[in-house]
């Protein structure tokens, strides 16, 4: 199991700032994740020997939190917000029309492993609705005609 | 990047340096930057603690309590190290004022959780960041890298003898991670479950040790006390509630935006003219004035001042300072329906009223709002709800509950007229399934 440098660095920075190991373990998986694309059982055996835990307990883990996943997904992730500030500007309206343009539906990836789509809670950009994210990008203020040139950016994007 | 906006009633104190490139230390620093803390290590513990006390601050996350008196609740003796917890975790939904501060003013937090650490005698600050919220994280962990190469972080700071150091720690999507038991939780690298009280963290917080924890705008508005005084802070609110506040408006209002208004700021004036009023003809219907979990107030009963006490008189809560406001277009139901799919979604599970409350709640929405509803489900959820309140470890269940005992009570009309299989008044033409199914 090998990670980037970077991801090692940061990894043998982040472990020294608590009492104890595990407690690095969060924002580890996420990093983990956001470099392999999802948690896999070998990132999980990996990062569960590093840290002194069970397999078992990383999965318990892993199993609480929203953006963690087991599963691979599409190397663009569209998270559109609908929760109540999002909901009263459309935000329902921007989810339904990246469902037909993409084809899937909550949790679903597009066939060329490019896309996936998601309903997501609240990511704070409130006063900016109705709001989406894809991967970690903030896209605000939406319109139909927004998110669609949005999405044909991230069709000729390269890299992640 | 959001957007900034701005209005000549708003007090500029944590929104002072923003747009002003204050995440560069050197521009920090000619900004006032580090001065507070500088006067804070001069000063004896107990004289920051009552600053804090005397300034009327308190807590901007949404408990509102006295965050002075909050730091004073932490032993002075302690055989485990203690800590100062930021809570960056914002995601009320409703709520994104935090994520301006890490943003624009993230130095401003530093020298929070720096004087925190010097008014409890603590030795090391987390500072805890949403796991959305990748791009702030990356100017937390510069700002504290630059603060450390300054040498105002570690070992001896300011030449007191006093070491101090600060880690930034992230988080991957959970609300419930914003309560302060289920935060150390996380911290700790577990499921954010919340933990029993007491002990409360002041006594038993992070690794056992005794741990401050306040939320990240109560922390940034920490230094702007030490300079300015508590007295000029307290004056700005009316009494009790000292200092301004900043105010997240959503929702349908021609302005929407983050305004820092003085506490105790009228909620009519803040929507129809910092807000600019209802857009596209409509009227107002109703607010929530705290982020979701607050009991929703109708249109009639804006005429309120914007501080903890008042807005609780109104029977509501000021919150986390989240303010949603809902024109005529909008379905209550559906409204309350998003509401609750939310709590469902982000309930633990640890405590039963809770994890099958918000379930059934939910259920019974979806299946009310589609047109399944009977007359008895309307009391039937008031009652759920009310027996919801008060009974959990920590409060998701309370503010699952009380927006919806607001929603029937005050919206009652509008859950009747989706009885008898009638379709929804409000649906939008061109929307033709519900989407949360």
């Amino acid at each position: 199991m090998r990670f980037s440098e970077e991801f090692e660095a940061r990894f043998a920075e982040m472990v020294p700032h608590y009492p104890t190991k595990r407690s690095a373990l969060v924002p580890t998986l996420l990093y983990a994740q956001d470099e392999i694309g999802f948690l896999s059982d070998e990132v999980i055996a990996e990062l569960a020997g590093r840290l002194d835990l069970t397999e078992l307990e990383v999965r318990n883990v892993i199993s609480y939190y929203s953006m963690l996943t087991t599963k691979p997904r599409g190397k663009f992730n569209v998270q559109v917000c609908t929760n109540i500030s999002c909901l009263v500007r459309g935000g329902e309206e921007i989810l339904q029309h990246c469902e037909k343009k993409l084809g899937v539906r909550h949790k679903g990836t597009t066939a060329d492993g490019l896309f996936s789509l998601e309903e997501v809670e609240c990511i704070g950009a409130c006063s900016w609705a109705p709001a989406a994210q894809v991967n970690y990008d903030f896209h605000e203020n939406l319109t139909v005609e927004k998110i669609d040139k949005v999405l044909e950016e991230y069709k000729h994007e390269p890299t992640r | 990047m959001a957007d900034l906006v701005s209005h000549p009633d708003e007090v500029k104190v944590v929104t002072r340096r923003f747009g002003q490139g204050a995440t560069d230390i050197d521009r920090y620093l000619e900004l006032d930057g580090y001065k507070a803390v500088r006067k804070a290590i001069g000063m004896d513990a107990d004289a920051i603690i009552n600053e804090v006390k005397n300034s009327g601050l308190r807590g901007r996350g949404g408990a509102g309590f006295s965050t002075g008196m909050k730091w004073s609740f932490v032993p002075k003796q302690s055989a485990k190290p203690k800590y100062v917890l930021c809570n960056g975790d914002e995601s009320e939904p409703g709520t994104c004022k935090d994520r301006l501060i890490f943003e624009h003013d993230p130095h401003a937090v530093i020298e929070g959780v720096m004087i925190g650490g010097l008014a409890v005698g603590a030795r090391s600050g987390y500072i805890y960041i949403r796991g959305e919220y990748r791009y702030l994280s990356v100017i937390m962990q510069k700002a504290i890298r630059d603060a450390y190469a300054k040498g105002f972080l570690g070992k001896n700071i300011f030449g007191s003898g006093k070491d101090f150091d600060i880690f930034w720690h992230g988080g991957a999507g959970a609300y419930e991670v914003g309560e302060e038991s289920a935060l150390m939780e996380s911290l700790e690298g577990k499921r954010g479950i919340p933990r029993i009280r007491p002990p409360f963290p002041a006594v038993v917080g992070l690794w056992g040790g005794p741990t401050v924890i306040n939320n990240a705008e109560t922390l940034a508005s920490v230094p702007h006390i030490m300079l300015g005084g508590a007295e000029w802070y307290a004056k700005l609110g009316p009494p009790k509630n000292g200092g301004t506040r900043l105010f997240c408006l959503s929702g349908n209002v021609a302005k929407p935006g983050v305004y820092e208004l003085p506490m105790g700021y009228s909620l009519k004036k803040m929507i129809y003219e910092v807000g600019g009023g209802i857009p596209n003809g409509r009227k107002l219907k109703a607010v929530v004035p705290g982020g979701s979990s607050t009991p929703c107030l109708t249109a009639d009963e804006i005429d309120i001042n914007m501080d903890f006490d008042s807005v609780a008189k109104a029977g509501s809560m000021l919150g986390s300072g989240g303010v949603v406001v809902i024109d005529d277009a909008q379905c209550m139901v559906k409204f309350a329906l998003r509401t609750m799919k939310f709590y469902q979604h982000e309930s633990c599970g640890w405590c039963i009223p809770c994890r099958e409350g918000t379930d059934w709640l939910k259920k019974t929405l979806v299946r009310f709002h589609s047109g399944g509803g009977v007359k008895k489900d309307i009391d039937n959820m008031q009652y759920l709800s009310e027996n919801m309140l008060g009974r959990t470890f920590c409060p998701l269940g309370d503010a699952a509950a009380m927006p919806t005992i607001a929603f029937v009570k005050k919206f009652r009309k509008e859950f009747e007229d989706h009885l008898e299989g009638r379709p929804c008044p409000f649906e939008k033409a061109g929307v033709a399934e519900p989407v949360m199914a």
